[in-house]
């Protein structure tokens, strides 16, 4: 047992006479692997911006940004993102109108009012499993519900295969998820914020608007918003409710347009990556810049909201 | 304190019917009270929904089909060929490969992030892993085409065509990545510190610790992770319906460096088809296949999710 003077008892001498002056080689090895894959993963992220970038190169060092402002077209040298920017738009205006307080208000009612019966805990299970389901499923729902039985309704001329079909199915998509985020910011929110509102003689409701609400909107607001992030690169199923074949109206006001056909980005970047000319993979990496951007965009007013206003108690 | 008044009982003078509140604001306590009810309610109806059109087409399909085409020797709907196993060993070969990528780069990441890094880089690497899940699906599936099949999988096997199994499980397998390392790392955050300094007081160094303490502690959560990683991982479909191959239809397979059929991938076939092929059995296979789906992904989230109970009732 080697002994230290205690004045020269630095940490490593400690460490050292703890670990007999043997280097923990095993070890150094054991956590050089672990990084690994943490850098393994930001390599893919980087090889995959590379690549898209790459390809996407001569499409924008050709047309610029009228890429972004062209038709759909079936030439390759014609075709731009402009219907599938416009119909992605619109499908997160539907997300925004109906997931948005159809799931804080389920999230309300499971976190507020809810007592512990076996109807809540079977909802709260259920909601669960939805969060599960494979976005695919969703669009067989679509296609079942919203373009066949209520096909006449969403879009008569289109044999349902209209915007509105697709955006009620995004909507219902993404409404687990933002019912499951809603949660836990009301979660977090401390029983004692509540009991204040609640001693001044608040009702429930008055509670919640007044004092849960304002509380927990940093990281409702977060949630909700990068739920939306997600949406927005879902292809499955708006294939299954028949975005792909659709080209939005450019005529017409805005309920002309839930009700005729459409094409979302990434159904577009879909179509154009399963063509096998060298011009459309091009394209579709171009979409696909578009569609990150965008997203990263999204993701970041996410983050910044988050670091604004996020509290802790 | 309490006397009576009239018949009617009074608390220090206030009557009952005046504790009570105002009838509108009860009014409005009530309405709100059923608006969210309703809003959770829906959840419920939803997943009615699903079960039904799914079950509604899936009885379409087994009326009008004839049974010995589900044992036919390919999937080719627009043929009346509907080999169940041909879909099904098209995605367990997919999965089996992707959740083989995850696994390790999953969990070393989660037990890197819980166990080793520090909370600064703890905040700095974990981004990679958020970035790397905002990625979506159809985008991992033009990666999966353009690098990981004639980059990786081509390399590696000459033979192989450019739309073949294995590149699409790899995609698979990175696109699921994230899902396991977070719930993994949930998983081993959840372990009690005391554990691990008791391991650390017998002078066990810090991979002991992770291997021998951590792990084992935390080893319902991370089956939980694999197993939702595998659910994930099935269900996935545009990075099989734009790398697997297989557009019109697939033979049954079991090479993974060649063309191939997933669930998923057959339902966006048969979805993305003319109108014509909308008709007949065809169209209706498309409910089946979704019901086949939703049942194995369903059982599968279900039994993660009695891992992840067993982890919060033994710590």
């Amino acid at each position: 047992m080697a002994s230290i003077v205690a004045a020269e008892a630095t940490r490593e001498s400690v460490r050292r006479a703890l670990t007999g002056s043997r280097r923990d080689i095993r070890g150094a090895i054991f956590r050089l692997l672990l990084m690994l894959t943490l850098f393994v993963a930001l390599g893919v992220l980087l090889v995959l911006l590379a690549q898209v970038v790459l390809d996407a190169l001569p499409v924008f060092r050709e047309r610029g940004v009228s890429f972004l402002t062209s038709d759909t077209s079936s030439l390759a040298s014609r075709a731009g993102i402009a219907q599938g920017l416009l119909g992605s738009f619109l499908l997160m205006g539907f997300v925004a109108l109906l997931a948005f307080p159809l799931g804080i208000g389920a999230a309300i009612y499971m976190e507020e009012y809810a007592r512990d019966t076996k109807l809540t805990r079977f909802i709260n299970t259920n909601i669960r499993n939805l969060a599960g389901v494979p976005a695919i499923v969703y669009g067989l729902l679509g296609l079942a519900v919203f373009v066949r039985l209520l096909g006449a309704l969403t879009g008569p001329d289109v044999n349902g295969r209209s915007l509105a079909a697709g955006g009620l199915t995004i909507a219902i998509m993404v409404l687990p998820v933002i019912i499951i985020t809603t949660s836990e910011a009301l979660r977090s929110v401390p029983k004692s914020i509540r009991e204040g509102g609640f001693g001044v003689g608040a009702t429930r409701w008055e509670v919640i608007r007044s004092h849960v609400l304002p509380s927990a909107a940093p990281g409702i607001l977060t949630g909700t918003v990068l739920a939306m992030a997600r949406a927005l690169g879902e292809t499955a199923p708006l294939l299954m409710v028949g975005a792909v074949t659709g080209f939005l109206a450019t005529q017409g006001g805005l309920l002309n347009k839930l009700g005729s056909q459409y094409t979302a980005l990434p159904t577009q970047i879909f179509t154009w990556v399963k063509k096998a000319q060298p011009e459309f993979q091009h394209l579709a990496a171009a979409a696909i810049l578009a569609l990150i951007v965008l997203i990263f965009l999204v993701n970041l007013t996410a983050i910044l909201l988050r670091n604004r206003y996020e509290r802790t108690w | 304190m309490t006397d009576i008044a009239g018949g009617q009982r009074v608390f220090a003078g206030l009557t009952l019917e005046e504790l009570r509140g105002s009838p509108a604001r009860r009014r409005r306590e009530r309405f709100f009270r059923g608006l969210f009810f309703l809003a959770a309610f829906l959840s419920v109806l939803i997943s009615v929904a699903i079960v039904l059109s799914l079950a509604g087409g899936t009885i379409d399909f087994l009326t009008k089909v004839k049974l010995p085409t589900l044992l036919a020797e390919g999937w080719f709907p627009r043929r009346d060929m509907f080999s169940v196993p041909t879909i099904l060993v098209g995605t367990l070969l997919v999965s089996l490969i992707a959740i083989l990528v995850a696994a390790p780069l999953g969990l070393g990441a989660a037990m890197y992030l819980s166990e080793f890094a520090s909370r600064r880089s703890r905040r700095r690497l974990k981004p990679i892993l958020e970035t790397l899940a905002s990625i979506p699906s159809v985008v991992m599936g033009f990666f999966a085409l353009r690098f990981i099949s004639p980059q990786i999988v081509q390399k590696f096997n000459p033979d192989a065509g450019i739309f073949n199994l294995a590149a699409a499980g790899i995609a698979v397998g990175i696109l699921v990545t994230p899902l396991v390392a977070s719930v993994a790392e949930d998983a081993m955050h959840a372990v009690p510190a005391s554990l691990r300094e008791a391991a650390v007081g017998l002078g066990a160094r810090q991979r002991v610790t992770t291997m021998k303490v951590v792990l084992p502690a935390a080893v319902s959560g991370i089956v939980a992770a694999l197993i939702l990683g595998v659910s994930r991982a099935i269900g996935e479909t545009m990075i099989v319906a734009i790398v697997g191959g297989g557009t019109g239809g697939s033979e049954f397979t079991t090479d993974i460096f060649g063309q191939g059929q997933t669930m998923t991938a057959a339902m966006t076939a048969l979805a993305s088809g003319s109108d014509a092929a909308r008709s007949g059995t065809a169209y209706p296979s498309l409910f089946a296949v979704g019901l086949l789906l939703f049942a194995f992904t369903f059982a599968l989230n279900m039994l993660s999710e009695r891992f992840v109970r067993r982890v919060r009732k033994d710590l």
